[in-house]
């Protein structure tokens, strides 16, 4: 980073030793003191259980397959999760889930952060109360939150029973079970985006906030020209951790609605789940197949145009 | 500089009352639960338990189901520890020899790391990989499952922190007389300390609170692990919903641990991790 750099003074050493043959000679030494075979057991472990298993899903996602054989009945899979209303609403739901999961966060992740590094008490509490929920089990948060928003004892509402207030049936109304897990989902999330936008802040050089206070601008002002923009990494960062989770969110859901009412909750990773339990091995895979297009289809465009775009000040 | 400090103030009391509402409030209700009889905890009220019976509920929730939680606890702490241990240590190994070997297969590398971070895992297809090789259902299986999940982001973590490791320092050991793997592990793993600390405890607590892992890789009574055991208890006991969140508060307790004593470590690796991603 500065020209004290301990890397960029190896590197001018290095431009030196080719003019010196000597030195290079010493050079080649101690590069094969690093072996390549240091990347043999990780790059073993990649292949057999991730690479193998990726490549090969395209394949058995155009076959009715047992495990054991499997026969070729090319795009049959694909067809049928597109045309069964039961399957292809999980397509929707895992858009309308990701996108509202990961705008959420970030706006309340931003604001939260705003807050935690302003000038407020109880600093350290709240940040630790905030980003608490983060490390704990899902499972253990979507059995918790399915009690306390259970229609009839749960204590949300009862508190909304008292004020007079309507008591939807959280996870039980078909219209509404979808929306309350991605509640339940930024509660225990918002936390990493916090933390996430907290370092993007911190790390704003101080100068640029004492500058324009003394230029006479106004809070408001500050936030809109300095603050946000500079935040502009943690907000991709942000984005694109919390799309990927959104995207690919199972347990939460299996915890709470398990994809239901009906199917009104039901995401692409919860129907590869069913589809697998079911023994529709093919169909199953076919769901992988879909689910790693749409990541790969939104991810790399939105990261390439999220690493590139500049800051303007 | 006084009305600065009253807005500090009224500010900080604001959102000090919402986070009890929005978070202390739902651990409350899980912590009274669990000291409630059967009867009290079946009407899910937010109300102060008239028997309390936290000690009871413990060892009920403990020895229910034949012990199933005893075993549970034991393979989350089996898968957790040697699952880590692996991931830690071929990532370090292959972080240190990315960072130092400027390559051309450089890009070709990031891209299959990004992957491994990006890319939703095909289950159907890994476990027919883990049923060729014998190991599906079985805990080394899912050990060896749960260590490559972890690799990408290990990957990234220690090759980040090599980086800023002078090179100055391996020559020297070199001229010392020492071998290559002398070299890194005596030399570089102890400087890298660190994150390895950071590593182990982030990806303990993933570990430890998977679920959709050890559900599709590791089925069987035998092989139940805490998450999977309180996902099965939640569909089991609706008469017992003290012991259900008694459950609930024991599992977390290890992360509550892990965040008390390395509280600064989790915020560095999620917050570089996640800055790489």
């Amino acid at each position: 980073m500065s020209t004290a750099n301990p890397a960029t003074a190896i590197q001018a050493a290095d431009i030196l030793s080719e003019a010196h043959p000597p030195e290079k000679k010493k050079r080649r030494s101690i590069k094969s003191f690093y072996p390549t075979w240091f990347f043999i057991p990780a790059v073993a472990l990649y292949v057999i259980f991730f690479a193998i298993p990726t490549f090969s899903s395209f394949y058995f996602s155009l076959t009715r397959w047992t495990l054991f054989d499997s026969q070729f009945i090319g795009f049959d899979n694909f067809v049928q999760f597109f045309r069964d209303p039961q399957l292809y609403t999980s397509f929707i739901h895992t858009l309308i889930y990701a996108v509202l999961t990961s705008g959420a966060k970030v706006i309340i992740g931003f604001f939260l952060a705003l807050l935690l590094t302003g000038p407020i008490i109880g600093r350290a509490y709240l940040r630790a109360v905030v980003f608490f929920p983060v490390l704990i089990s899902t499972i253990g948060v979507g059995i918790m939150w399915k009690s306390l928003l259970d229609p009839f004892h749960g204590m949300v509402n009862a508190v909304l029973g008292f004020f007079g207030l309507p008591q939807p049936g959280w996870f039980t109304d078909p219209n509404l079970a979808l929306y309350s897990i991605a509640g339940v989902d930024i509660w225990k999330g918002v936390g990493i985006a916090t933390l996430i936008f907290m370092a993007g802040i911190v790390a704003i050089p101080n100068e640029y906030f004492e500058a324009a206070r003394i230029d006479g601008a106004s809070g408001w002002k500050i936030l809109r020209q300095i603050t946000i923009p500079l935040s502009k990494g943690a907000t991709a960062t942000v984005i694109i951790l919390s799309l990927i989770g959104g995207l690919r969110s199972f347990d939460i859901i299996w915890a709470t609605t398990g994809g239901g009412p009906g199917f009104t909750s039901d995401v692409i990773a919860s129907v590869i789940y069913k589809q697998y339990q079911a023994g529709f091995y093919g169909l199953s895979t076919a769901g992988n197949v879909v689910l790693f297009l749409l990541v790969t289809v939104i991810m790399v465009p939105l990261s390439y145009f999220l690493n590139r775009k500049p800051v303007e000040l | 500089m006084t009305r600065a400090r009253t807005r500090a103030w009224i500010v900080g009391i604001i959102a000090i009352l919402v986070s009890i509402v929005v978070f202390l409030v739902p651990f409350a209700f899980v912590l009274l639960q669990a000291a409630k009889t059967p009867s009290e905890a079946s009407t899910l009220a937010f109300s102060w338990p008239t028997t309390f019976q936290f000690l009871q509920n413990f060892w009920d929730t403990l020895n229910s189901n034949d012990g199933v939680l005893w075993r549970a606890i034991i393979n989350s702490a089996v898968l957790t520890i040697f699952s880590v241990a692996i991931m830690v240590l071929l990532s370090a190994m292959a972080g240190y020899v990315l960072a130092r070997k400027r390559s051309k297969w450089g890009p070709v590398v990031n891209f299959f790391v990004l992957a491994g971070l990006i890319v939703p895992p095909a289950v159907v297809p890994t476990i027919w990989v883990l049923q060729g090789l014998k190991l599906f259902g079985t805990m080394p299986g899912m050990i060896l499952i749960e260590a490559t999940f972890g690799l990408s982001f290990c990957i990234l973590l220690f090759r980040a922190f090599v980086g800023n490791i002078p090179r100055e320092l391996d020559e020297a050991a070199v001229l010392d007389g020492a071998g290559p793997i002398r070299l890194f592990w005596r030399v570089v793993l102890p400087l890298l300390r660190p994150v390895v600390v950071t590593v182990i405890v982030v990806q303990s607590v993933f570990v430890f609170n998977d679920f959709a892992g050890p559900l599709y890789f590791l089925p069987g009574d035998q092989n139940v692990t805490v998450q999977l055991a309180l996902y099965t208890f939640s569909g089991q006991n609706l008469s017992f919903y003290n012991l259900l969140f008694m459950a609930i508060f024991l599992i977390t307790i290890p992360p509550l641990i892990a965040y008390i004593f390395f509280n600064r470590q989790i915020v560095a690796g999620m917050t570089s991790g996640a800055v790489k991603g």
